[in-house]
Parts: structure tokens; C-alpha cells; sequence
């Protein structure tokens, strides 16, 4: 996480004096995006860094749902399953996608090409079902759609 | 249109959301009347007299709450906007993060001016992207521009914007659990008092107030509160961004004026029902709402006091339309799980609570349901009313009760007989 020191005296500026605790969710946000998950090196980095206990760090890392400790496929697809979605065929959609890519939600593929997970609302309901590729909502998706996406991705 | 548009009155194109074409529809020229001739009670006072209520659920007075913040008190002061729009069945705060990020940076520095915050920031959902980038490119552009992180030559007022990303944590959504997170811990709602606005981020006092009313400050100061509460009703002033999904013709979001009739605008504006398909009941203000059936929402209109007289909430504002063939059995099930997942654990009676009532509704839909369940899923309800720390248990309590009181039979049925009665679906379509 060295690399990125300068990005992080950047973002610091913008909070006000003492909130080095505060930095710490956008930090992880952006080890993850650099290496994919966060790593024992990460979380001894951002106890030097910035002078937070380290169980501080391990129990934002396992509370938040978007931290991960290990790394994902390259391509990770989340279908949301709340309510609307699932009244506008997301559970169809999540059938569809554990038998095309041959594992359980919670899982990754042998080759580390996709993790597939289920998730709760991701406030896209007006343009249900929704799918999230990596950071990119793919909305009002349906199993042709879902088809063309998947068959995008290498 | 559903009513008198606030904040809906400009077309979306494919610019209107940055600052050329926000500066063309008179962007930040309320601000610079503030900054230029009111003092910062002035602006409360205004807000308070136009009776805008909180927009993300609570319906609580802005300008009550503005007013607990002592401007003399020596502290440094901080103003959050709750951007972690998460109850399920809401994203119209995703509509003014898209379109309107200006607005919303607009009406943040005339409260901020109005609070004396020197420093604020926008709670953001981890898993808004397009929101985010349309966000944080408004506050750049408002940085360039020196309305953010410059003093005003007059005032000296200066501030600074900070847009903060969640990581995935429903409860972060609640005020208190939402500056935890903001402090760089877990997403722990915590106790009152004290108020917010008395020990709120790192013990200073802190408003939080949800993008939408937020977002209405602007228009409020722009045009007086005279004019404000012209649009709505006398107890509901002004309008409420309306996301409205499930089996609903046309979903999406609208801006409804208080006061403005339920059926008509389920039916009219919202195009009615899937083809093919009848109301079975509506969640009127995300999940968390109880359920008004068909019936029940002839000659509701769409304001506090009336959801409230038919015994349901305006809630966040995020509507569920339910066609009659969908089975409730399953869907109390999607909900609890949902509430299980999002429990922070912090209290026992949620923690517990919500994994005996997923545990329960799993048995019943696996078909080995008990003829308690049903009972105690009720008892669970209620005995997590008012034994938590914040209202998620109170919440997955009255939204349970609220579909076992008009479905009971539903229940009923696949207990006894293992099997759902309206054959187990969530989706209206004709390959379930």
C-alpha cells in the first residue's frame, strides 16, 4: 500500500484536523481496488499510517460487506435479491447464473474468471432485476440479457 | 406530474447535471443572496417556518432540528447528508445524486452557512457508483469554481465538502450508526440521548439530514417558506421523491405533492398494474412500512397523516406495488432474510431476533412449518419493539406484523399443507 501514501495525504486534506480514523474506510476502499482484497501487509501499513488500533481495522474488515480479506474472481457478479428484484425474476436470474458458471453463490469458478454472489437492495429497484459486474450496474436484466453480458466478459 | 414539481423542473439531458447547465437555471445565486445579506438564523428560521420535514423516513422538523445546534457554543459544528439510501424499495435520493448533484452541493453550503459548519460531508452507499462519479465530479467542478474550500470575500465563510463511501451496512443508514461508520468504525447505531445534534460526529454537534431534504433548502430560501408550503398539504408541506418498482406498469421515480391521491397516481400516473395483473397490496414507503392492501388504499392520499390513518407510513418514500398471485409467505421470507443479514448484532433482541424469525419462515416455506410459527413470530415482533438501540428491530417487527395481520391465511396454508397457496411466486410473469 506504500504506492499510494500520496494519494492518502491528498484525501487527508480535505477532512478537518484528527480524523485519521475517519481515513480509514476510504483507504481499504482503495487498497482493495489496487490489489482486489486486503492483505496482512494492508492492515499493518494503515496501523502505522494512521495510528488506528489494528482491531479497529479487523473489525471494519470482516463487518462491511465490500471488504474482502481474499481475492475474488476477475469478474465479480452480485445479483440482488431483495424484494422488487426477485418480483421482477432475479431469483430466476440467480438459477440461471449458478448453472451457467457451475457454482454456488458465494462461490468462484475454478479458473478465477467469475465469483458469483447474491445481495440485498442496491436501491436500483425501479429498473429490476438488477446485476452488479465488478462496479458497473447492469439493470432490467433478463436471461437473454444476462446471456449477452456474460458472454462479453473474457 | 403527480402535483407541483420542486425539484423535478428541469429536463435531464445529458448535461444537466453539471454546473454550466445548473449556473443556466440559476444555480448558486441563492447562495449568493445568503452569503450576501442574511444571517445564519435567518436561514433556520426560514427553513423552519416552510415546515420541511425529513425526507428519508423520520418525517422529523428540518428546522427543529437545525435549531438544537447553539451557533455560539464554541464547537466546531458538522452537517452530514444521509446518502446511504439502502431501504429496500428506495433510489429517488439516487435521482438528485444523478441529476441534481449541484443542487444538493448548493443547498449543503447554505446550511452549512446557516449551522456554521466548517466542514461537511455526503454519506454515500459503497455500491452507488454512477452517483458517486456524478457527486464527486459536482464537487470538483464546485472546488474550480471557489464556491467549496474558498472563503466568501464578505463573510469569510468557507468549506469544505466531503463525499464518504460506504462499504455495504443497511444499518449505516441509520444517523447515529451512519457517523460510526463516517469515524472509520463499524456501522454501531448508538444510544440517545444524547442527540445528534448535541454529541454527534467525534462527540461535536451534528445535523444529519437525508439528500432529498437537503436538496429542498435551495428552493426554500430561494422562493420563501411562504411559497413552500403553498405546494402540499398544511401538516405535509412540499412534495416527496417517489420511487415506486415491483409489479407497477411504469417504475421509476416521481415527485409527488403531499396531499396528492394514492389510486390516481398508482393508476394514472404510474400507468396502473403489469398487463394482465390486479393490486394486491402496496408497501408504501419501503419495507419497513406495513403493507396497505387494495383496499385500504381507496381515498388514501399520499401524506403523513393519511398513511398514517390508514395504518401504514409515508416511510422513506420507496413504494412496492404487489399483484394479487404474489405468494406473502415468500415474500416475508425475502424480508427477513434481508433483516437478518443487515442486523449490525450489536443488541441481543435483533441479533437473536431476527435469525429465530429467518429460521422460522425458512421451516414454514421448506414445508416443516409448526402450528406456533405463526405465534411466534408475532412474539419475536413484539418483543423486539423498543429493546434496541435503533429501529431495525422495531422495524422487522412491524412490517412481519403487518403482512401475518392481512395474510394470516397464506400462512395458514402452507403450514398445513406444505406448500404455498398462491404456488410460491414473487415474479408476475407467465413463466414462473
Amino acid at each position: 500500500m506504500r504506492h499510494l501514501i500520496p494519494e492518502f495525504d491528498r484525501l487527508k486534506a480535505r477532512f478537518p484536523e484528527g480524523f485519521e480514523s475517519s481515513l480509514l474506510l476510504p483507504c481499504v476502499r482503495r487498497i482493495q481496488e489496487d490489489r482486489g482484497f486486503v492483505a496482512d501487509s494492508d492492515i499493518d501499513g494503515l496501523v502505522e499510517y494512521l495510528g488506528v488500533p489494528r482491531i479497529q481495522i479487523e473489525e471494519v474488515l470482516s463487518y462491511y460487506t465490500q471488504f474482502r480479506r481474499a481475492p475474488v474472481g476477475r469478474w465479480h457478479v452480485q445479483c440482488c435479491r431483495n424484494i422488487t428484484c426477485s418480483m421482477r425474476g432475479a431469483e430466476r436470474l440467480i438459477d440461471r447464473l449458478a448453472q451457467r458458471l457451475g457454482v454456488a453463490p458465494g462461490q468462484t469458478t475454478t479458473d478465477g474468471r467469475f465469483t458469483l454472489s447474491t445481495v440485498e437492495c442496491l436501491g436500483s429497484c425501479g429498473t429490476a432485476p438488477v446485476v452488479m459486474i465488478n462496479e458497473k450496474y447492469h439493470e432490467n436484466v433478463n436471461i437473454e440479457a444476462l446471456e449477452t453480458l456474460l458472454t462479453g466478459l473474457d | 406530474m403527480p402535483g407541483t414539481p420542486l425539484l423535478m423542473t428541469f429536463p435531464v439531458t445529458a448535461t444537466s447535471h453539471l454546473l454550466e447547465d445548473y449556473r443556466a437555471r440559476g444555480g448558486y445565486v441563492t447562495l449568493g443572496k445568503v452569503l450576501a445579506g442574511m444571517r445564519p438564523e435567518e436561514v433556520t428560521k426560514e427553513v423552519a417556518a416552510a415546515g420541511l420535514l425529513g425526507h428519508g423516513g423520520a418525517a422529523f422538523s428540518a428546522g427543529r432540528k437545525w435549531g438544537v445546534v447553539h451557533l455560539d457554543d464554541g464547537q466546531q459544528h458538522f452537517l452530514c447528508a444521509n446518502a446511504d439510501e439502502g431501504e429496500p424499495g428506495t433510489f429517488k435520493d439516487r435521482w438528485i445524486l444523478e441529476h441534481a448533484p449541484h443542487l444538493l452541493i448548493e443547498s449543503m453550503l447554505i446550511a452549512s452557512f446557516a449551522l456554521q459548519v466548517r466542514h461537511a460531508f455526503v454519506y454515500i452507499r459503497g455500491e452507488f457508483d454512477l452517483p458517486y462519479r456524478r457527486l464527486a465530479a459536482a464537487v470538483e467542478e464546485a472546488y474550480a469554481a471557489g464556491y467549496l474550500g474558498a472563503p466568501d470575500p464578505g463573510t469569510g465563510f468557507t468549506c469544505d465538502l466531503v463525499v464518504y463511501r460506504g462499504a455495504g451496512s443497511y444499518v449505516c443508514g441509520e444517523a447515529s450508526g451512519l457517523l460510526s461508520s463516517l469515524e472509520g468504525k463499524r456501522g454501531y447505531p448508538r444510544n440517545r440521548p444524547p442527540r445528534l445534534t448535541v454529541r454527534g460526529l467525534y462527540q461535536r454537534p451534528t445535523v444529519i439530514n437525508n439528500v432529498e431534504t437537503l436538496a429542498n433548502v435551495t428552493g426554500i430560501i430561494a422562493h420563501g417558506a411562504a411559497e413552500y408550503r403553498k405546494v402540499g398539504t398544511a401538516k405535509s408541506p412540499g412534495t416527496q421523491l417517489v420511487s415506486i418498482s415491483g409489479h407497477i406498469a411504469r417504475p421509476g421515480v416521481y415527485e409527488v405533492e403531499y396531499g396528492y391521491p394514492l389510486t390516481r397516481f398508482l393508476f394514472e400516473d404510474c400507468g396502473g398494474m403489469l398487463p394482465g395483473h390486479t393490486l394486491k397490496c402496496i408497501v408504501p414507503g419501503g419495507i419497513s412500512t406495513k403493507v396497505l392492501t387494495a383496499a385500504e388504499c381507496e381515498g388514501v392520499t399520499y401524506d403523513h397523516a393519511s398513511l398514517e390513518a390508514a395504518g401504514s407510513s409515508l416511510g422513506s418514500g420507496g413504494m412496492i406495488v404487489i399483484a394479487e398471485g404474489t405468494c406473502m409467505v415468500r415474500l416475508l421470507q425475502v424480508l427477513l432474510r434481508f433483516y437478518h443479514h443487515e442486523s449490525c448484532g450489536q443488541c441481543t433482541p435483533c441479533r437473536e431476533g431476527m435469525g429465530w424469525m429467518h429460521r422460522i419462515i425458512d421451516r414454514i416455506v421448506a414445508g416443516k412449518g409448526r402450528a406456533e410459527d405463526i405465534e411466534q413470530l408475532y412474539a419475536i415482533s413484539m418483543m423486539n419493539d423498543g429493546t434496541t438501540i435503533c429501529g431495525m428491530g422495531d422495524a422487522a417487527g412491524y412490517a412481519t406484523v403487518g403482512i401475518l395481520n392481512k395474510y394470516r391465511d397464506e400462512f395458514i396454508h402452507w403450514i398445513e399443507h406444505g406448500s404455498s397457496r398462491c404456488d410460491g411466486r414473487l415474479e408476475a410473469t407467465a413463466h414462473a
